[in-house]
């Protein structure tokens, strides 16, 4: 089993110390994905997350496991930012590590699909007309279901 | 039994968290849903769209017919939206 790391944080992520932490002589793949707070219509001041705190870490822990059964994998480390955020700012880390690429590629990919639609954290928008929450999308689910097919 | 409301949810109750003493008619999340809703206007609001609300006890995602007892932590929330 890979070794997991989860971090629920209102500060930023350093991404040179987490490829640092997952630097390993059996390692030879390092793959990262980072979710930034997008800002479409350019009138986002600020994005506000909450997490329902003890709910998450176990249902994230739940993924990462998966992932490390179905993926050949040396480390998992997962940082989801919560409080308010600026355009720009990183939201969420998933990185892992394997001996080749196609491991540790697949295994962000599925935790990040999952952690869509299976981690309690909700998003509002902070914009001069005020504070809205933002609504699940559909094509999250659909990005799931593919890998229960495979 | 605690309650925990987030998001638009939150709202509407006016609490994240509350403490109840169910009825012992109420067995079920359905139900439970039932009872909250007639304890305050904002509480009817909140779960007018009920369709659409997700819920947990303890920590795990449950669905509208499973059971509850006085010691559970149960949770209501829309869809979630990380990432």
């Amino acid at each position: 089993m890979a070794s997991v790391t989860i971090t629920i944080t209102e500060d930023d992520i350093d991404p040179s110390f987490e490829v640092a932490q997952l630097k390993d002589q059996a390692v030879g793949a390092i793959s990262l994905f980072f979710g930034t707070v997008r800002d479409t219509d350019g009138d986002l001041t600020a994005l506000h997350l909450e997490h329902y705190e003890g709910m998450t870490q176990k249902q994230i822990s739940a993924i990462a496991d998966e992932a490390s059964r179905k993926w050949s994998l040396n480390g998992i480390r997962i940082i989801h930012r919560v409080g308010r955020l600026l355009p720009q700012d990183m939201i969420v880390m998933v990185a892992a590590s394997s001996a080749h690429r196609a491991d540790s590629l697949e295994a962000v990919h599925y935790i990040m699909d999952y952690l869509k639609t299976d981690a309690p954290f909700w998003k509002a928008e902070e914009t001069s007309q005020g504070l809205s929450w933002v609504d699940a999308r559909i094509t999250d689910e659909t990005a799931k279901q593919k890998w229960q097919k495979s | 039994m605690v309650i925990r409301y987030f998001a638009w949810l939150r709202d509407h109750t006016g609490c994240a968290h509350e403490t109840i003493q169910c009825p012992q008619e109420v067995t079920t999340i359905s139900q439970l849903i039932r009872y909250l809703s007639d304890t305050s206007e904002g509480h009817k609001a909140a779960f007018a769209h009920e369709g659409v609300i997700k819920v947990a006890i303890n920590h795990e995602f449950a669905s509208l017919g499973d059971s509850i007892s006085p010691d559970d932590e149960v949770a209501f929330f829309p869809p979630v939206t990380g990432g």
